[in-house]
């Protein structure tokens, strides 16, 4: 007999049918069996266990569209195992991993042992992608066909750019063969090359080379061009100019098939956090001033960015206790994707099922997964949360192996309170 | 010109990291204190014990020969102990990260550590963890304080005055840690000034800084009391920032030519070493009557033991009143 666990009194949320009311939900093995407002208003299910939500949200779990970690090949920082850790602690279902491991996902084979690590952790649901050229040189596509079959979700070179138009034009044409979306870090390397924060007055008082701005617009006209030409699916990762968000919103009125996801760090800090070259601040691409972080959030509260990933980027302690030239870029955000989200509901900037889309609904229908919504007899990956409870974000209890976080000691509003995963709890808070 | 601070004035800063943040009258007290020790280094016997029992680490991750025995001798007139250390003979090239050397430094209780850099930040990320003062000897793109200090004592002494000037800094402004230092130290001592640059040498929003931006010399240099030269890497020349020397000196070099539409007493500087023929012409480096360039490496040992003096004073009191208990 499989387990039977009834969710009552939950304000139940679906950001994807537009669902919110007071309602029940029943799980039977990995399955949700049925929801709905008083469905046991007279006695629960025999034999099944009832867990009292006393009014808390229950929403789809999270789905991470835009995760690094250090498996295989620098285990020191993340591992799969570390990794699914801190995403069941975030409300995280399920994360999608970056193809820049040593060696990269470019073969079967990688993408193999990443899903053979992933049953063996047995968390959350991992999902790769495969790299969209070999080595992520950006000269010569991958097998996407092979790829796709052994499970690859959508193709990037990750953290790199596809740089060569000519190479971006043969990877859209041809994954478009095989209905997989590319994922582009839009960053016109010889722009941004030698840089390490925003141009600007702060880059110039500091003496930091800056990247300009225009590094990430150029290449996102050139793409919308190429997608245009190919009829390819186009995804833009992280974007972070109001001009980015403008040629978005343009392109996707004209109908191209496009979609766009934001981090975190680029709507809730701005390059001051730099401050006095601290390393934790430096991403890539980098942290821009407050007009391009407000337009970030108009793009998201109007639907033109979609999703919102929390761009996990592991680094250990000698990667950044560094002079900021020589420190490595990037945040871990696991654990603070949903805190961080919410934070756009609590300031008025997003209603709550809409915020919830960006993490949920709409990062899973852009790689086309079966996850991220509440379907009778679909997998019950959710997550139980207090949307109102204040605290402060505390790295030294993050179970990610790195704590390369710029929000230590942010107050937040809002944190998760079980992570279920094919109706197992896979996390729950501890009081 | 004022009298020399008396010698109980407390500096309130620990390090000297950057002239950003500094005020005007503490940039005023170095000077002062500076304008002092110049008359000793022009004294046959040139040495004090103010510094005695003191240790001063010279630690420079990049070469230089002219500051590293600027500072050097600074320390050593005032009868500090100074070891130099360079990368070539530290651990660093064995793996050792910076913070690995401060912690072993720190080890060591030095009194004063001067660096030198090739990024930016750097000395700051030092200072962050060592015990002693941290004097910024050059980090990367960012600052160099002793040099704008010293090129500010040698205009001051020259032109009895900061206040009021028209300085024009031209050349690799992008590259320039003394521009930036410069520019910092001008504008809050009341000095009007010009960054005079190609575009492509010029770091962004530079006019934020609270300067005028000229690209051509005709314009930048109308009316100035000081035109300060900066080097240019011949290295970042051809196909980069600009198309080759030729180029850039016929546009940029400083001559005759140029600098007749400056005030008729303006005077050069240059923080050296000079490329000439490409930022600046022969002729015009060795005008003495107008040339600054031997003053400025006179005046930077007197300003370096402005500043080492006055970082070490109030350890230096706290050590007298311990012992006097």
């Amino acid at each position: 007999m499989t387990a039977r666990i009834v969710y009552r009194n939950a304000r139940l949320l679906d950001p994807a049918t537009g669902l919110d009311q007071r309602a029940d939900l029943l799980i039977d093995g990995e399955k949700i069996a049925d929801f709905g407002p008083g469905l046991f208003s007279g006695s629960t299910p025999e034999g099944a266990e009832v867990v009292d939500l006393a009014g808390q949200c229950l929403a789809p779990g999270l789905v991470d569209m835009r995760v690094l970690i250090g498996e295989p090949g620098e285990e020191e920082k993340d591992t799969i195992k570390s990794a699914s850790r801190a995403a069941a602690a975030g409300g995280i279902t399920a994360m999608a991993l970056l193809p820049n491991t040593d060696p990269v996902l470019d073969e079967v084979a990688g993408l193999e042992f990443i899903a053979r690590r992933a049953r063996e952790v047995k968390l959350v649901k991992v999902f790769a992608y495969g790299s969209a050229t070999r080595g992520t040189e950006g000269k010569e596509i991958t097998e996407m066909g092979l790829l796709s079959h052994a499970g690859a979700v959508a193709f990037t070179d990750g953290t790199k750019p596809i740089a060569s138009a000519k190479t971006m034009r043969r990877a859209l044409s041809y994954a478009k063969t095989f209905g997989k979306l590319i994922v582009q870090h839009p960053e016109e390397p010889s722009l941004a090359a030698g840089g390490m924060m925003n141009s600007g007055e702060i880059a110039t008082r500091l003496g930091l080379v800056g990247i300009p701005r225009e590094a990430e617009i150029i290449m996102i006209e050139r793409d919308l061009r190429l997608a245009e030409l190919t009829g390819g699916r186009l995804h833009f990762a992280h974007i972070t100019t109001s001009e980015s968000v403008d040629l978005i919103r343009r392109a996707k009125a004209r109908g191209l098939k496009v979609t766009c996801d934001t981090a975190p760090h680029y709507f809730a800090l701005t390059e001051t956090d730099v401050g006095d070259y601290r390393t934790y601040a430096k991403v890539s691409p980098p942290l821009r001033g407050e007009m391009d972080r407000r337009a970030v959030v108009e793009g998201l509260a109007d639907g033109t960015i979609d999703a919102i990933a929390s761009d996990h980027v592991p680094q250990d302690q000698d990667q950044k206790r560094l002079p900021f030239a020589q420190a490595a870029p990037g945040v871990i955000g696991l654990e603070t994707l949903f805190p961080l989200t919410l934070e756009l509901v609590h300031k008025g900037k997003m209603p709550l099922l809409k915020a919830l889309a960006c993490v949920t609904s709409n990062p899973a229908a852009i790689l086309d997964l079966a996850v991220g919504r509440i379907v009778k007899g679909g997998p019950a990956d959710l997550v139980a949360f207090d949307l109102d409870v204040p605290w402060q974000i505390d790295v030294g209890r993050f179970k990610s192996k790195s704590k390369n976080s710029p929000f230590e000691n942010r107050p937040v509003q809002g944190r998760p309170l079980r992570t279920i995963v094919d109706g197992r709890t896979v996390w729950q808070a501890e009081d | 010109m004022s009298a020399n601070p008396s010698p109980d004035t407390v500096f309130p800063h620990r390090h000297l990291l950057g002239i950003e943040g500094l005020r005007a009258g503490e940039i005023t007290q170095i000077l002062d204190l500076a304008d002092g020790y110049v008359e000793q280094n022009r004294r046959p016997v040139k040495k004090s014990t103010l510094l005695d029992g003191r240790t001063q680490v010279n630690l420079f991750f990049e070469n230089s020969t002219r500051t590293r025995t600027s500072f050097e001798l600074a320390g050593k007139r005032l009868g500090a102990d100074v070891i130099n250390m360079s990368t070539d003979s530290s651990s660093v090239k064995k793996g050792e990260t910076l913070i690995d050397t401060a912690m072993t430094l720190n080890a060591m209780h030095l009194d004063a550590l001067v660096v030198r850099h090739a990024d930016s930040g750097a000395v700051k990320l030092l200072a962050d963890k060592v015990n002693c003062s941290v004097i910024n000897a050059g980090d990367g793109h960012h600052e160099h304080p002793t040099q704008a200090l010293l090129d500010a004592l040698a205009i001051r002494r020259r032109l009895g005055r900061l206040d009021g000037l028209i300085v024009a800094i031209c050349g690799d402004i992008l590259h320039s840690r003394v521009a930036r230092s410069n520019i910092h130290l001008l504008n809050a001592m009341g000095a009007r000034v010009r960054c005079v640059a190609p575009p492509t040498l010029l770091p962004s929003q530079i006019e934020r800084l609270g300067v005028e931006v000229h690209h051509s010399m005709k314009t930048g240099l109308r009316d100035a009391d000081v035109v300060m030269m900066l080097r240019l890497q011949t290295e970042r020349m051809s196909g980069q920032y600009v198309p080759s020397t030729r180029e850039y000196f016929y546009f940029y070099g400083l001559d005759y030519e140029k600098l007749e539409v400056a005030k008729p007493d303006a005077v050069i500087m240059h923080p050296g070493p000079m490329n000439r023929g490409v930022e600046i012409d022969s002729e015009v480096a060795d005008d003495l009557k107008r040339s600054m360039i031997l003053d400025q490496v006179e005046l930077g040992v007197a300003v370096r033991m402005a500043v080492l003096d006055l970082l070490t004073r109030d350890r230096r009191q706290s050590d007298l009143a311990g012992a006097n208990q």
